[in-house]
This record gives structure tokens, C-alpha cells and sequence, in this order.
């Protein structure tokens, strides 16, 4: 049955020393969760819940393909006042979204975090050696091979069956990229030659379905780590998407698949009908091409492009919603759809203002043509990376949009707001404003509970297994009547 | 919300002739032309302003991005 889509998005930034391109990325991703953060007591993060080996499926992984030995090598790993998630994953600064009940809300705090981390390298600059400044870009690929990840995740019923959430999810990832990605440049190994490509994540997913994120990368990760009574939830843990700069994009990735989502668990798509013969050939095919006319092969024979697959889903979701009951971002995410989709198949640089692809595409194209470049050109390459730029000043995406050539969909002040403060509607009130308020009595926090050390002999642990309890509505008074942590957990008690 | 449902392929969303023809009637109109050059300078104007503001050696910069994995 369908169920309110608590939602989120993790983003790893990627990171660069100008003039040092030895500099240690470890200790330079700590560097920046260190210098936003170093304000205050740091929280350790509660690392209890976390199962990153569990699978979807029913089992547990043997091996295990990601260690998480970040914090015992003491690496930075905060909760902010927001809500989210700041640490160092691997050799990049990630930043995990606090938990939203809305599209919108959630690109708000999307965006925070392209904020939190500009402001975290403008800290750390003062912080640095000789001069050095990090760069920090929010993308997902370093146009050499390597990628590192966007994961958006959403609350989903588990009396779900996961095979249908594979079945019928598939051809929507599969061609949700041509409104979602961010495009870039690919350099073919044989002959040099470079094509622009209108997703950067899609080259580098190997199959269908699969628990890794790092190697052999699937379109659906089965990742079973709900954060939440796994009796009644699970996380789906979306792993293929790339990150958003536009904040239309944003709205319209999360908020069509929630609906979509929501379709699945009142098994309301004709998923048998739907399938694809390849999806992982398809999901390459269709980056390949910004023309977007490419077709791809469903198991029944019939050919359709990728914007023929998504007016499918958007059909099926105005049927759904129909008789339904609809929120308003409900109603604004079928309009941007269809509005979106309708700009792509006339002529996809019209979407430019809404979609990334199209945004930087058009940009290489009016750089290519008035300097008389090759797509080989180094200038090109670099505005496929200073697009993602997270410095208002100089990221390209901040400058299209000074300049008005890209919709905006959050007020400046909201998202200045959503770097401090938390949402109001999810449990990420409460985590966000015990952080603010109780910082020095937390002895560790994570997405489920929170710790106290507040001198009793025992710690006191804090469920928060519910992700729409929490809220301002449940716990706002409860906070207001208790100044120190000691009286929370008393009135919490009584 | 009136669209049916599953006939995305079938379904023909646009013509192409009749607005290429508006175009063209378009272009002929002084005002037309006159906004044209005005969007035309905009767009150098915004041009420039991103020249100014890209990373000094490019290839040098770009050769320099070099990520470990992820995820």
C-alpha cells in the first residue's frame, strides 16, 4: 500500500588542491567537514543501525565491500543543526540531506549542501597552508574513469515485493536521465575522439540489480538498511542519478519517482508490459544520444525513445492520481513532467532552463561556436567541470542563473535557512534541534536514534525509529519545556 | 490530465511545419530583428563574463581533476 515517500539525497563532492595535485584527498575531505563543523563539540555518529551489507533480497553479504573503518581512523563525521549528514566517505566530503516529506523541501536542503560546502572550503582556506584552496564541485565524475555517487532514497513499504519494485522501476531509471542528468564530455579510449553525453553516472552501471555500489554497479542497488522498523519500511537506496545543479531537476527526479514509487506499491504500472529487453544497453544507449531519438527494445519488441517510456509513467501516474487524493507538489510535479518532456521531444535545448544536460550542452555549443573549438578542446572539458562549481562566483550553473537562463524553483533565503535549520515535518526536527540545543551532553547521534551522556552510569539512547515522528508538531513543545538535556530525558520518561 | 493513458509513442506533439513558418514570418519583423541583436549581445555579454571567470590553463586544470572512487 502506498506510503508517505520520507525522502532524501547523499552527495559526494568531488574535490581538487590547484597546484597540488598530490595533496591527499582524505585528509583534504576532512579538512572541510572540520572547518564547517569546528564550532562546538563534534558528535560522534552511531554507527548501530547501520547494516550496509544486508540485502534487499533476503541475505547478508559475506564479504564485505565497504568497510566502514572511516571513524575509527578518527575521520570527520558530524550531524548538523539542519538535520543532515557531513562526513568524509572514502576521499570525498559527503553530504546527506536531512529526511523530507516534499520534492521541494528536499531541493532546498539539497542545495544547502552545495552552500555548506562552498562555505566549508572558504573556512578551510583560512585554515590551509601557503594558499592552498579545495575546490569543490558537485558532480560525479572526473572524465577518467572514475565516479563517485549521487544517492537519492526514499521510504518504501516493505510488504512490497522487491521484485516488483525491480520489474517495474527499471525503464523508468532507465530513462528518467533525459530530464535528470547532468551531461558531460566522454573520452573514447581508442581514438581520443569526445562526445558529449547527457548523463554522467549512466557509463558506469554494469547490471540490473545487485547489492555493490563501487564495481559492477547496478541500476537497482539492493542495499537493505531501512534506518527505520524494518518490519514496516525499507530504504530503497537509489544509486543511479547524477547530481542536480538545476533545482527543477532536482524537484522533478525526486517528486516523479516518489509518485512513481507510490504507483508501485499499489501496483498500479503494468510492469510485465513495460520491460525492457536491455536495460542496462538501453540506459547507455539512450546517454549516448542528445538528440534523444534513440530507441530501445522492450521484451514485448516494440521500440520507443526514452521520452516515449517516461510519457508511459506519466500517463499511468495522472490515471493514478486522478480519484486520488493530491498534495500540491503531486500536482506540480505531473505539470513540470509533461511540460518537460513535451520541450525535450521538440527540441531538447529548449528544456535548457530545467535541465542540466541541456543547460551545459548549449553553453559548450555558444563556447564551441564562437571560439571556433573542436569538442577535443580543453576549454570545453573545463566548462564541463566548473558547471558543477559550487562557488557562487564562479560555478558556470550559478552564473546561467544570475544571468536568467535557468529556472529557479527556492528562494535564495530558503535555502540559506535550510543550512541551519531543520525540516519541520520529518524526525530530523528533532535531530537537528537536539544538536543545536544539547550538543555537549550528545555522546553520538545517527539517523535513528541519539545518545546521551548526561552523567548517569548508563548512556541514554534515543529512538527515532519512526521518520514521520519527530516532527515540530510531536516534539517542539517537549524542547521548549526542557532547556538542558537532562530534563528532555526526564520528560521524556515521565 | 486528460492525456490518455499509454499512448505516448503514438502520439504526434508538434508540428514542426507550421511553426517553422511562423519563424519565418517572424524574422521579417523589424522588432523581431531588433530583439534578436539585443539577445544576440545578452548572450556575448554572458559569454564573456564566463571567460573572466574560467580556471586559467584549462588543459592543465582539467588534466589536474583526478577523483578516487566513490560510494
Amino acid at each position: 500500500m502506498a506510503i508517505t515517500k520520507v525522502m532524501g539525497i547523499e552527495t559526494e563532492y568531488g574535490i581538487t588542491v590547484p597546484g597540488a595535485p598530490d595533496s591527499n584527498p582524505v585528509l583534504a575531505s576532512s579538512l572541510l567537514v572540520n572547518a564547517f563543523s569546528g564550532r562546538g563539540r563534534k558528535v560522534r555518529w552511531d554507527y548501530e543501525e547501520e547494516s550496509p551489507l544486508r540485502d534487499a533480497r533476503g541475505f547478508e553479504a559475506a564479504r564485505e565491500p565497504e568497510t566502514p573503518a572511516e571513524d575509527d581512523l578518527g575521520l570527520a563525521n558530524v550531524i548538523l543543526t539542519n538535520g543532515a549528514r557531513y562526513y568524509v566517505d572514502h576521499a570525498h566530503p559527503e553530504y546527506s540531506s536531512p529526511e523530507c516529506l516534499d520534492p521541494r523541501t528536499l531541493v532546498a536542503y539539497d542545495k544547502a549542501g552545495e552552500r555548506i560546502l562552498a562555505e566549508s572550503a572558504r573556512r578551510a582556506a583560512e585554515l590551509a597552508p601557503g594558499g592552498r584552496r579545495i575546490q569543490v564541485y558537485k558532480n560525479n565524475t572526473d572524465g577518467k574513469g572514475t565516479s563517485y555517487g549521487t544517492h537519492e532514497n526514499f521510504l518504501v513499504d516493505r510488504a512490497t515485493p522487491f521484485a516488483r519494485i525491480v520489474r517495474d522501476l527499471t525503464p523508468f531509471l532507465v530513462s528518467r536521465q533525459v530530464f535528470a542528468g547532468a551531461g558531460s564530455l566522454v573520452r573514447d579510449h581508442h581514438d581520443g575522439s569526445v562526445a558529449f553525453q547527457i548523463a554522467q553516472r549512466s557509463q558506469f552501471f554494469e547490471v540490473e540489480v545487485g547489492l555493490e555500489t563501487t564495481l559492477k554497479r547496478p541500476i537497482i542497488n539492493t542495499r537493505d538498511e531501512p534506518h527505520a522498523d524494518p518490519e514496516r519500511y525499507r530504504r530503497l537506496h537509489v544509486i543511479i542519478g547524477d547530481a542536480n545543479m538545476n533545482e527543477v531537476a532536482i524537484f522533478l527526479k525526486t517528486g516523479a519517482l516518489a509518485i512513481v514509487l507510490n504507483m508501485i506499491e499499489d501496483g498500479a504500472i503494468p510492469g510485465d508490459e513495460w520491460q525492457l529487453a536491455n536495460p542496462v544497453q538501453a540506459l547507455r544507449a539512450v546517454a549516448k544520444d542528445p538528440t534523444l531519438r534513440t530507441t530501445v527494445e522492450r521484451k514485448d519488441g516494440r521500440r520507443l525513445t526514452a521520452c516515449e517510456l517516461q510519457w508511459h509513467y506519466l500517463d499511468a501516474a495522472k490515471t493514478y492520481l486522478k480519484d486520488r487524493e493530491t498534495s500540491h507538489w503531486q500536482v506540480e510535479v505531473l505539470e513540470r513532467w509533461e511540460a518537460v518532456l513535451a520541450l525535450l521531444e521538440e527540441d531538447p535545448l529548449k528544456a535548457a532552463r530545467t535541465v542540466d544536460w541541456a543547460s551545459k550542452y548549449q553553453l559548450m555549443q555558444q563556447i564551441a561556436d564562437r571560439d571556433g573549438l573542436e569538442w577535443e578542446d580543453a576549454k570545453l572539458a573545463l566548462v564541463d567541470l566548473q558547471y558543477h562549481d559550487v562557488q557562487l562566483d564562479k560555478g558556470l550553473y550559478y552564473r546561467l542563473a544570475a544571468a536568467g537562463r535557468v529556472e529557479r524553483l527556492v528562494a535564495e533565503q530558503e535555502i540559506t535557512t535550510a543550512v541551519t535549520e531543520p525540516p519541520a515535518d520529518t524526525r530530523a526536527f528533532f535531530r537537528g534541534r537536539c544538536l543545536a540545543r544539547y550538543a555537549p551532553q550528545i555522546a553520538a547521534a545517527g539517523w535513528d536514534a541519539i545518545i546521551f551522556d548526561i552523567g548517569r552510569e548508563t548512556l541514554q539512547r534515543v529512538p527515532m525509529l519512526e521518520p514521520t515522528r519527530g516532527t515540530a508538531a510531536h516534539t517542539a513543545a517537549v524542547l521548549d519545556a526542557s532547556p538542558t538535556a537532562e530534563d528532555l530525558i526526564r520528560n521524556l520518561q515521565s | 490530465m486528460a492525456r490518455d493513458s499509454g499512448g505516448g509513442a503514438e502520439q504526434k506533439r508538434r508540428t514542426p511545419g507550421k511553426q517553422d513558418a511562423e519563424q519565418e514570418e517572424a524574422q521579417a519583423s523589424p522588432d523581431i530583428q531588433e530583439k534578436g541583436e539585443e539577445l544576440k549581445e545578452e548572450l556575448d555579454a554572458l559569454l564573456d563574463e564566463i571567460d573572466d571567470v574560467l580556471e586559467e590553463n584549462a588543459e592543465e586544470f582539467v588534466k589536474q581533476y583526478v577523483q578516487k572512487g566513490g560510494e
